[in-house]
């Protein structure tokens, strides 16, 4: 039963790396996309899913630690990247983020 | 008026999404000080929330919705925070030091409340008013070089 739980464990643990290293390197891969992207919907989209990997690396880093305490921060980092994603989708459709009724 | 003024989705989306946004900013700036969270997050939430408002609905329809002046608020929130510093000379303590109690609250239960909550508060207001005046301030940017 010790041993069983002690390699469980180790498991989790170097899936757990294996993750983090490949959701590293995707957040190169789009770093890449959102400075070279030849035209800007690719970089706001770029942009978005660069926000989910970083949730996804807060999840992580939460498994890894083995807490609770960072699942707020994976709310808090969807919700900015939801209102990030909203401003620059309305800034690429309309060239304008917050309307005012003179001009 | 000009181009667009019919984001149905966007609009629907928000009325619902503001009130979670609040809800969840009220949770961060309770949840502080003994887990993440706190004045600074709570009020950079509910900014956030306002300019979610602020996008959907437009700079004029926001102004006379949610009549209040930014710039007064972090003054407020500034003064508020040096009061509670200034608070614990009324007991012969140091500048900023503070305490904490545990109360029988009618909802919460047994709920530990702490002065630095008041502190908390200040930051909150703070936040507010300097993210919206930022915000707002470069959103109205281009205006004034118009009348120029």
């Amino acid at each position: 039963m010790e041993t069983a739980l002690s390699v469980t464990r180790t498991i989790m643990e170097i899936s757990t790396q294996v993750a983090i290293i490949g959701v590293g390197i995707s957040i190169f891969l789009l770093l890449y996309r959102v400075i070279k992207g030849p035209t800007n919907p690719d970089r706001a989209v770029a942009l978005d899913v660069m926000g989910i990997t970083l949730m996804a690396l807060a999840g992580l880093v939460t498994i890894l630690l083995v807490t609770t305490k960072l699942n707020d921060v994976v709310l808090l980092i969807g919700i900015l990247l939801f209102i990030g994603t909203i401003a620059l989708a309305k800034f690429i459709e309309k060239g304008v983020i917050i309307e005012r009724d003179d001009n | 008026m000009k181009i667009n003024s019919n984001d149905l989705i966007l609009k629907t989306m928000t009325s619902i999404i503001a009130f979670i946004l609040l809800g969840f900013s009220i949770y961060l700036f309770f949840a502080g000080h003994n887990a993440p969270g706190g004045g600074f997050i709570g009020g950079l939430m509910t900014s956030a929330a306002i300019v979610l408002m602020n996008m959907a609905y437009g700079q004029e329809a926001m102004k006379s919705s949610l009549p209040i002046n930014f710039r007064f608020l972090f003054k407020l929130g500034l003064l508020i925070a040096l009061a509670t510093g200034m608070g614990s000379f009324l007991f012969n303590e140091p500048f900023l030091s503070q305490t904490f109690a545990y109360f029988q609250l009618p909802v919460l239960g047994r709920t530990e409340l702490a002065t630095a909550l008041l502190f908390d508060l200040g930051v909150y207001l703070t936040v507010i008013g300097i993210t919206m005046t930022i915000i707002l301030s470069i959103a109205e940017d281009h205006k004034e070089e118009l009348s120029e």
